[in-house]
């Protein structure tokens, strides 16, 4: 997903010259292709997320869009108070980029973890938040982003995800895109995990429980109508996202439905609230939070 | 310099001093001591340095100047309201309930570029802009105003760093050297000495000044840059509530403000009546 982002952007940028990629000493064997062919659109400020992050905005209060990107938490957490006060509050339009969210890091441990972003992200006000669930979404919501005027989080797979969508998709900000229709259960997901959520339907599917998948790949703003629709015409909702259960697509999504005053079956998958110090790949640690496709089946049979 | 235009620089710092007193009694807020002792250095500014435009704060060609220390707001406030910005009686409603200025600069009001209140913000955004003028081949410049606190955060050290990597000779940084922080001393916290060959070292164009010697702040930032190809960074030796004799060089007035009595009788020292 992160050679579909970097391609994307850089189509982009040879025809919008007010975008400039601001990094902070990551992003080898990707951002090259930016790099020479808009050297003086390209900085690197070295290891320092702060910098970074103050650079961007001031080149976006002169009109440019800034892309500040780098791993897990190092755009967000590192530099939280430039992401707020800097640019949320004055609204610039600066774009920050992760690669890898979640535990797609998996063995290089905590510090490579970015499990708190979501929530993190979307408490800022003006920030919006995508997580795109396959390349096509990755690819789409790239133009979404330069199209959009403000601060906005983009959270990026780093490997080649599987297709959540087959043929071609409408990709709208704070719109969710159904991959599966159902009738008893919707499966609501975030990001490249909602792929897990398809392959969980289909094992519900061969004992009988029709489930919807919908991909949220804008977190913030959240999609009510379809979280609704979903409350309503399938009777129960389980989000599934590769984050702390506390604050993020599920707590979202929970809102939404609580607000509505919609009493209906409502189970949250995601890392428990803690750190994952267990060692392992991105797989296997996410199997072992209940994310394999029965473990997600599991909690929907549950639930209902 | 003639004696007149050092008679304006004077009237108006002292005006600045004289509303940051009434505006922080009122408010019962704090910062007096940040406020006044860059009061002079922004009388400069606003008159001879910065080229901006009351009518048009918008202007594109406009001069930048970033007060990273926003805890001073209120003195950039002033100064803005003397030369015309905005009401002079929007000044009356610092601090209180829904009034128009904050107790840190706020970009909401028309004049201020940037808001800020968190230490060590400044800079990095000063350089983005920067870097944005030279990429655009425009040639207002970029001026930050600093304290002693913003050269203890790591994130001005890390502009610095990238500022001079990239020759931004278009950025000045002022620092309020007052050596007074919130908790005490300078010398006692982070001691910064030997300070002007620290930042040479980092590929700076260094001066050291009187910060309260109009003077010499006006003939030092008519010479920018200092050297081409250098950020400029002016060590403008002040003292801490310049203007009040008994709370000058002091902790205390970093966090405070005046009563009634004290009101009058730093205003009678200010020759204000």
């Amino acid at each position: 997903m992160r050679s579909a982002f970097n391609e994307e952007l850089l189509e982009i940028a040879r025809k919008d010259e007010r975008i400039f990629m601001v990094l902070a000493d990551i992003g080898y064997g990707e951002i090259e292709p930016f790099a020479e062919a808009f050297p003086d659109r390209f900085y690197n400020c070295g290891v320092a997320e702060q910098n970074m992050t103050g650079v961007a905005c001031g080149l976006a209060m002169e009109g440019k869009v800034s892309i500040t990107y780098s791993i897990a938490n190092f755009p967000t957490l590192r530099c939280l108070e430039q992401i707020r006060n800097d640019v949320c509050y004055h609204n610039q339009n600066v774009k920050i980029v992760i690669i890898g969210g979640g535990l797609a890091y998996g063995a290089l441990g905590v510090s490579h973890h970015s499990t708190e972003d979501i929530s993190i992200m979307r408490a800022l006000p003006d920030m919006v938040v995508c997580c795109p669930a396959d390349i096509k979404e990755a690819r789409a919501a790239t133009h979404a982003m330069i199209a959009h005027e403000g601060p906005f989080y983009y959270r990026c797979g780093y490997k080649q995800e599987p297709d959540v969508h087959a043929g071609v998709i409408d990709f709208q900000l704070g719109k969710a895109i159904q991959a599966r229709d159902g009738a008893d259960v919707t499966l609501i997901g975030t990001g490249t995990v909602t792929f897990r959520a398809l392959q969980a339907a289909e094992l519900l599917a061969a004992e009988g429980i029709s489930a919807r998948v919908v991909s949220m790949h804008t977190v913030k703003p959240i999609d009510r109508e379809a979280i609704i629709a979903a409350a309503e015409e399938t009777g129960g909702i389980v989000t599934v996202e590769e984050h702390t259960v506390c604050g993020g697509l599920g707590s979202a999504v929970a809102e939404v439905v609580a607000e509505a005053g919609l009493g209906i079956p409502f189970r949250m998958i995601g890392i428990p609230d803690t750190y994952v110090h267990i060692v392992g790949t991105h797989e296997w640690l996410l199997d072992y939070y209940g994310f394999s496709p029965e473990g997600i089946a599991a909690t929907v049979r549950e639930a209902l | 310099m003639d004696g007149e235009k050092l008679e304006q620089y004077r009237n108006l710092a002292t005006r600045i001093r004289a509303h940051c007193l009434r505006m922080t009694h009122r408010g019962m807020s704090g910062h007096l001591g940040s406020m006044f002792s860059m009061a002079d250095m922004l009388a400069v500014l606003y008159t001879s340095i910065l080229k901006v435009d009351a009518k048009n704060p918008e202007w594109p060609d406009r001069d930048r100047f970033i007060l990273s220390k926003g805890h001073g707001g209120a003195a950039v406030f002033a100064v803005l309201a003397e030369k015309g910005f905005f009401p002079m009686e929007w000044l009356d409603t610092y601090y209180l309930d829904d009034g128009k200025l904050s107790g840190h600069i706020s970009h909401h009001v028309p004049g201020v570029e940037f808001s800020t209140g968190s230490l060590g913000h400044g800079l990095p955004v000063a350089v983005g802009m920067a870097l944005a003028a030279r990429k655009d081949d425009k040639h207002h410049r970029i001026f930050c105003m600093m304290s002693d606190g913003d050269c203890n955060e790591g994130s001005t050290w890390e502009a610095l760093m990238f500022a001079a990597q990239h020759n931004l000779d278009n950025i000045t940084v002022i620092v309020d050297y007052n050596r007074v922080q919130a908790l005490g001393k300078m010398a006692d916290v982070i001691e910064m000495e030997p300070f002007a060959p620290k930042l040479e070292l980092f590929g700076w164009a260094v001066r050291e000044i009187d910060g309260h010697d109009c003077e010499q702040v006006e003939d030092t930032l008519s010479e920018l840059p200092f050297e081409p190809g250098k950020p400029s960074w002016v060590l403008a030796r002040t003292v801490k509530c310049k203007g009040v004799s008994w709370l000058e060089d002091t902790v205390g007035s970093h966090y405070g403000c005046v009563n009634d009595e004290e009101l009058a009788r730093a205003l009678a020292e200010l020759g204000v009546s």
